[in-house]
């Protein structure tokens, strides 16, 4: 079946079809790296502030989730609801599947920002009074999470591109759409994927300029040295 | 909750599990090698070798701004209409193997940079030609340092073989596929094979993790480890 | 004539570094280059072996030009060592290592050959036992011995030292700079930038000054360090004197 470039210029035309699609991918990454973000922090300082059986928990945690590939990770997610008689839409076994995942490395860059934190600061704000978690809370996390952006960057890129995987399960994304063209029209799979693939560059880079804006801007003079 | 395991599924989800330990160590490999050339044309190759230079960054930035999945997809899907036809595992390793070289390539670039630019000088000095003092100098000193970012890109890679039983392939997924197909109970059986990837990657990092300890030098650490 | 320098011109961006430096060196001698940091002392002696290539000017090593095209590069700096500041001994190899790489790879000995070569050359410098030592187990002067080690290993016509001592701790120095002296009476020929105006003084055959990146005045150590014929000169010993306390 031959390819002609005739087809690489129709494939534009279901451009709007995969933009939709994306956007559900898009969907999914704010889902997930909610999900992620909340459950990273509790991990992290359950790790670094918290007593060495919880410490050993989210090793453990950390450990499992970094070490079951994420694919398998939605499929349990799916089929795992209905163990307990619970019924759960693609979409959200998707977002807590890749969210708890996400959660595991997240709470990896949160805890190496909090690390990395020289020992006073938290030394002179119990010294002015603040009770631990007021300390944490004030003076420690703000810090933590700039310093965290870059490694988010990192994370961003990676989880946008595992929402393709949510197509294993049902999900109705970029993939599912680029496999309707390819049914519709042969030829065109291979252009649809290249387009899917640009797609993907395309919000890869915007998300990774606005992320080192935001990194720059916030940035805390003289903390820098310490990485 | 009920919840039914079987050790009969275990002989076909060893074969599948010899199938990702294969399709990984082999896209491993010949990422490496890839990876590593193209490192060096990112690294040196700036002036003289403009257009590879061109070329492996092209290359890096889109295999690595892509997803897998869309990659195997075109190349078991897309290539077709195009005249090759590859089988599932050769398409799925042929996207792994490409996929990984762009990740390794960036790994071996950091470490070429983070050797002090007087190791090469004294090489030079010493009347060693650049790629003497690429291989005996440099490189040495590099492949140390890409250590630990090399195992954690081996552990993406066995989550990466997991991707691959959609095109068809029988590795470990595929496998568990089948069972569940067959005998509906997706739950344990996923289960069971999560308990497969968590061994293998144990195995694997521990391993490597020996490998370092014998290769060390001192002076020479992981500088992650201010 | 071992060395010739003519002419030679560097400039990085808008800052000229070597504004016009001539000189020679017959062999055997050991002349001293000294001056205020930053005057292109070390751009200098990078460009003989070319490590920096210079904007203008010539370079001959005996009737050899190393600046032009058409040398093998490789050849000469293997006639030539380079011992540098910051040692830049080979950090994944041992210290015997570290002087057999050049023997290995760019004279292509035997390994034995190799071998005895380089623990000859280990136990000149006086750390024969420490062969097997990787440089992070050595002290700094330690170091800069086996690299003094590594460049003799190559018999080269010549040595060029890049401020040998500056890297070390004082106590250090002292080891090192007898070992260089050490050198200097044997009849090796050396270039030596540094600021140890003890040393200047009692091995140089000849000390050159340079500042803003030309050579301001030329001469015998006792004709220098008493008599400077160019204020410039004075001004600098005064002030390096104060510093470094004068004889060592």
């Amino acid at each position: 079946m031959p390819l002609t470039s005739e087809h690489w210029l129709r494939v534009w035309s279901y451009f709007p079809i995969l933009v939709q699609g994306l956007s559900v991918n898009l969907g999914l990454l704010g889902g997930l790296l909610g999900v992620g973000f909340v459950l990273g922090i509790f991990v992290a300082l359950l790790e670094v502030y918290g007593p060495w059986p919880s410490r050993m928990l989210a090793f453990g945690y950390a450990w499992i989730f970094r070490s079951i590939p994420e694919i398998l990770l939605l499929l349990l997610m799916w089929f795992g609801p209905a163990q307990f008689g619970l019924q759960v839409s693609p979409f959200l076994a998707a977002v807590l599947a890749l969210g708890l995942r996400s959660s595991a490395y997240q709470a990896e860059i949160f805890r190496g920002a909090l690390q990395s934190l020289p020992v006073g600061q938290m030394l002179a704000a119990r010294a002015l009074g603040l009770s631990r978690p007021g300390a944490i809370r004030h003076i420690l996390l703000p810090q933590a999470l700039r310093l965290s952006l870059v490694g988010w960057g990192n994370e961003f890129a990676v989880v946008l591109k595992d929402t393709t995987l949510a197509y294993a399960i049902g999900v109705v994304e970029v993939m599912r759409q680029a496999r309707y063209i390819s049914s519709r029209e042969f030829p065109l799979t291979l252009p649809a994927y290249v387009l899917v693939a640009l797609l993907f560059l395309a919000v890869t880079y915007t998300g990774l300029f606005i992320l080192s804006r935001a990194e720059k801007r916030w940035r805390i003079p003289g903390l820098e040295a310490r990485r | 909750m009920n919840l039914v395991f079987s050790w009969g599924w275990l002989p076909r989800l060893s074969q599948g599990l010899l199938l990702t330990v294969e399709l990984t160590l082999l896209s491993m490999a010949l990422g490496a090698a890839l990876g590593l050339i193209l490192a060096m044309l990112r690294v040196y190759g700036r002036g003289p070798l403009l257009p590879l230079y061109l070329v492996a960054s092209a290359y890096v930035h889109f295999f690595r701004g892509t997803p897998l999945l869309v990659q195997v997809m075109a190349f078991y899907y897309g290539l077709p209409s195009v005249g090759v036809q590859l089988s599932p595992f050769v398409a799925g390793l042929l996207a792994l193997t490409l996929n990984t070289a762009a990740y390794q390539a960036e790994y071996f670039r950091g470490a070429i940079q983070s050797v002090r630019v007087g190791q090469m000088q004294a090489a030079l000095a010493l009347g060693l030609s650049r790629l003497q003092a690429l291989r005996y100098v440099v490189l040495p000193q590099a492949l140390r340092l890409v250590i630990p970012p090399w195992t954690n890109e081996l552990i993406y890679m066995v989550k990466g073989s997991a991707v691959v039983y959609l095109i068809g392939v029988l590795e470990l997924m595929g496998q568990a596929k089948n069972i569940a197909a067959r005998t509906f109970r997706n739950f344990e059986v996923y289960v069971v094979v999560a308990l497969f990837y968590l061994a293998l990657i144990f195995v694997l990092t521990v391993a490597l993790r020996a490998v370092e300890r014998r290769i060390r030098v001192p002076g020479l650490g992981a500088p992650s480890r201010a | 004539m071992l060395l010739r320098v003519e002419d030679l011109h560097k400039r990085y961006g808008k800052e000229a570094v070597i504004q016009g430096v001539s000189f020679s060196l017959d062999q055997g001698e050991t002349k001293v280059i000294i001056g205020p940091s930053g005057t292109g002392k070390s751009t200098l002696l990078r460009c003989i072996n070319r490590l920096t290539e210079p904007d203008r000017g010539r370079i001959w090593l005996e009737d050899l030009e190393i600046t032009s095209f058409k040398v093998n590069l490789n050849h000469i700096r293997a006639k030539i060592g380079f011992v540098f500041q910051d040692f830049n001994l080979f950090t994944h190899l041992t210290a015997l290592d570290n002087v057999r790489l050049g023997l290995l790879r760019v004279k292509r000995m035997s390994r034995k050959a190799a071998t005895e070569r380089a623990l000859a050359e280990l136990a000149r410098v006086g750390l024969a036992d420490k062969a097997k030592a990787y440089p992070a187990e050595l002290s700094g002067g330690q170091q800069q011995r086996v690299s003094i080690a590594r460049a003799l290993a190559m018999d080269p016509k010549l040595i060029l030292f890049d401020e040998p001592t500056s890297a070390l701790d004082p106590e250090l120095i002292g080891e090192v700079l007898s070992v260089m002296e050490n050198l200097a009476k044997s009849g090796m020929t050396m270039l030596v930038v540094t600021h140890e105006m003890g040393f200047a003084r009692s091995v140089a055959d000849e000390i050159l000054f340079m500042e803003k990146g030309v050579i301001v005045e030329q001469g015998p150590p006792d004709q220098l360090f008493r008599s400077p014929k160019h204020p410039r000169t004075a001004e600098f010993l005064r002030r390096i004197t104060d510093l470094y306390g004068g004889e060592r």
